[in-house]
């Protein structure tokens, strides 16, 4: 594995941005380095995953889909936890971090709006103040988690500007982090951006694989074949690859978004059409013009909607311990529908991207024993998933 | 003598200070930018900013953000640039500063953009996003053309940043005067003459001032702190308010001249 000096992994990563944030990046390295190791930290961290996210989440044999595909399929359900998706482990994590290094106010981006939801939930619990930029087409999309975001006491800023969805939430979270970097904390929301976050949120969100590796062994007496993850920003991914990395004969795959089809330019799908550039603070694989102008993206699932994915996850690539693949809108909607009538498990539209690999490839998974990461559940997706229905 | 080291001498001299105008090139079209630059040279400006228009401009504020989106949507790309400065550099010796984010430069090629780059005749390049932990190859390269690297401080840089840009660190030190992003404000934070001052007994450079200056009444209030005072937001929402117009009536003429009249001391 890479060695990580400054932020790096290989030839990603680093510290790209303005000179303002570079003292408050080297607090945050310094904080997390030493809360990390320090046993009061680790327990009060762990105790909220315990009795506020309810972990262990369970690593569930999906029978009934299994049979029909002849694949063994595992649900790792980070759909149970607490708000619905995995990104509470990361949000209690920083916001814990931040709390104990004296930040008083929170600030975080969304695209899905689960990120939002997450952060707003773990400043409510532990009482600091939250504003959540969210792009506007994005807030159409997911209606309802912005209304969730204000139950929870949380103030959301809508982006209208360049595309309205991720991408631009994260350039105005950045340009409030400059303008209030004294009293703020920035809780990204994946293993992207500046150095320590690629670092920083895989920490928090590895406490999925380290799970997932306890509970396979004691469910199979062995580790998987493969374990699958949908790939945005890639948090979710980066938690349950992480601890399996060193364990070669496990294959790794990470999907990402192929919205309508990589012919049609409307996607999310970087490791096929981008190429390595350096964007919003991390240098990794971007979708941008032949100007280096970053293009804008499309999926049916605003998580995965970003132009640039997580360095460590680019290097994982390059190095040929992952692959990436990528699965169309069609192909997911699929998913959706045959993961809610196989299990009775509703899935977000981005895990559904995982699920929609493994129903692709099932010939290729014949007999053999696969570990789906269920990144999220599906409620926030429902109204969203009735007007494609609707619409045909 | 390089262009730049020039300039700052001619206004030690003067008891002058030197006046830089910032424009996003391409706003709203590249033959605009080519008269603007002309008309910067001819009446005052000391050297000059050109914004180098990005799709995702993360330290720029509205005013800013929406020339680099007029900028785009014009066609301007990092090449059209060069060809600029390249025409420009045939009629004044003013010197030219890029500003702006990295992946254009890096997508161009960064041994490339350096070499056209001192074939164009730009003086010195600043990456908003490329700290100087990040800068080394391409300023590197940049200095083996001839080229000055500007880096940023900010009010929130401390003894540690101050010695990480001094080590790097060509032609001038920019100075931002608020922790925030580029826009004007009304006033600027008066601690600030304390951290320029600081500055300036660290590192051997001229210190420009500039992010938030709105007219020539905070260029006199800051007057002595500074080497030189950068005016962009504020300038190019005149010349919006102008409709791009530098016709001999356009209301874009007296704020300009106001400002570049602050910077001789009047």
């Amino acid at each position: 594995m890479g060695k990580n000096r400054n932020g790096y992994f290989g030839m990603f990563g680093g510290s790209y941005v303005p000179e303002t944030l570079m003292p408050a990046l080297r607090d945050l390295k310094e904080g997390f380095a030493g809360y990390v190791k320090d046993k009061h930290f680790q327990e009060e961290f762990t105790y909220h995953l315990r009795e506020y996210v309810g972990r262990p989440t369970p690593l569930t044999y999906a029978e009934n889909l299994s049979r029909k595909l002849g694949v063994k399929i595992y649900l790792k359900r980070e759909d149970l936890c607490h708000t619905g998706a995995h990104k509470i482990n990361n949000a209690i994590g920083q916001v814990l971090l931040a709390k104990k290094m004296g930040k008083e106010r929170i600030i975080a981006e969304t695209g899905a709006g689960q990120h939002g939801v997450a952060t707003a939930t773990a400043c409510a619990l532990l009482g600091l103040t939250c504003r959540v930029y969210m792009g506007t087409d994005d807030m159409k999309r997911q209606e309802l988690n912005v209304f969730r975001m204000g139950m929870l006491g949380a103030e959301v800023v809508g982006v209208d500007r360049g595309s309205k969805t991720l991408k631009d939430a994260i350039n105005e979270a950045l340009r409030d982090w400059v303008t209030n970097v004294r009293t703020t904390h920035y809780v990204l929301g994946t293993v992207f951006g500046p150095h320590p976050y690629p670092t920083m949120v895989k920490e928090f969100v590895s406490v999925i694989g380290k799970e997932a590796i306890r509970q396979i062994r004691r469910k199979e007496g062995r580790l998987p074949d493969a374990i699958v993850a949908c790939v945005g920003g890639g948090s979710n991914a980066m938690g349950i690859f992480y601890p399996f990395i060193r364990h070669e004969s496990v294959e790794l795959i990470g999907v990402e978004a192929g919205g309508l089809g990589i012919e049609t330019g409307k996607h999310a799908a970087r490791f096929v059409s981008g190429k390595v550039g350096v964007f919003q603070g991390a240098k990794s694989y971007v979708l941008q013009d032949s100007d280096g102008q970053i293009l804008d993206t499309y999926s049916v699932s605003a998580g995965l909607d970003y132009a640039s994915v997580g360095p460590e996850h680019s290097f994982l690539r390059e190095i040929k311990r992952v692959n990436y693949s990528y699965a169309t809108d069609n192909e997911v909607l699929d998913a959706f529908s045959l993961l809610s009538k196989e299990e009775g498990i509703i899935p977000a539209l981005e895990s559904s991207h995982a699920v929609a690999y493994v129903v692709k490839h099932a010939d290729r998974f014949s007999e053999k024993t696969v570990l789906v990461n269920l990144s999220g559940r599906g409620d926030k997706d429902v109204a969203h998933v009735k007007e494609i229905v609707k619409k045909g | 003598m390089k262009r730049l080291t020039k300039v700052f001498q001619d206004c030690t001299r003067n008891g002058t200070k030197a006046f830089v105008p910032y424009i996003a090139a391409g706003d709203p079209s590249l033959q605009r930018t080519a008269e603007m630059l002309l008309y910067l040279a001819g009446h005052g400006a000391d050297i000059i900013e050109v914004g180098v228009p990005f799709s995702d401009p993360m330290a720029d504020g509205p005013v800013i953000q929406t020339a680099m989106e007029r900028a785009l949507e014009a066609g301007t790309t990092l090449r059209k640039v060069l060809d600029l400065v390249k025409r420009f550099r045939n009629l004044y010796s003013t010197p030219i500063i890029l500003m702006g984010y990295y992946n254009p430069f890096y997508a161009y090629g960064i041994e490339e953009f350096a070499r056209d780059a001192r074939a164009s005749g730009v003086d010195g390049v600043l990456t908003v996003d490329l700290p100087p932990e990040e800068a080394r190859e391409f300023h590197g390269l940049l200095k083996k053309e001839g080229i000055s690297s500007i880096f940023l401080l900010t009010p929130v840089s401390d003894a540690k940043r101050i010695s990480a840009v001094k080590r790097v660190a060509g032609g001038f030190v920019y100075f931002v005067s608020v922790t925030g992003v580029t826009g004007e404000r009304n006033t600027l934070p008066e601690e600030i003459k304390e951290r320029m001052v600081e500055i300036k007994k660290e590192i051997p450079l001229p210190l420009v001032l500039g992010f938030g200056i709105s007219g020539p009444d905070v260029i006199r209030n800051f007057y002595p702190y500074g080497d030189g005072f950068v005016v962009g937001s504020a300038l190019i929402k005149h010349w919006v308010e102008a409709g791009f117009s530098l016709e001999r009536d356009s209301d874009f003429h007296p704020f300009y001249k106001s400002l570049v009249e602050a910077c001789r001391g009047r």
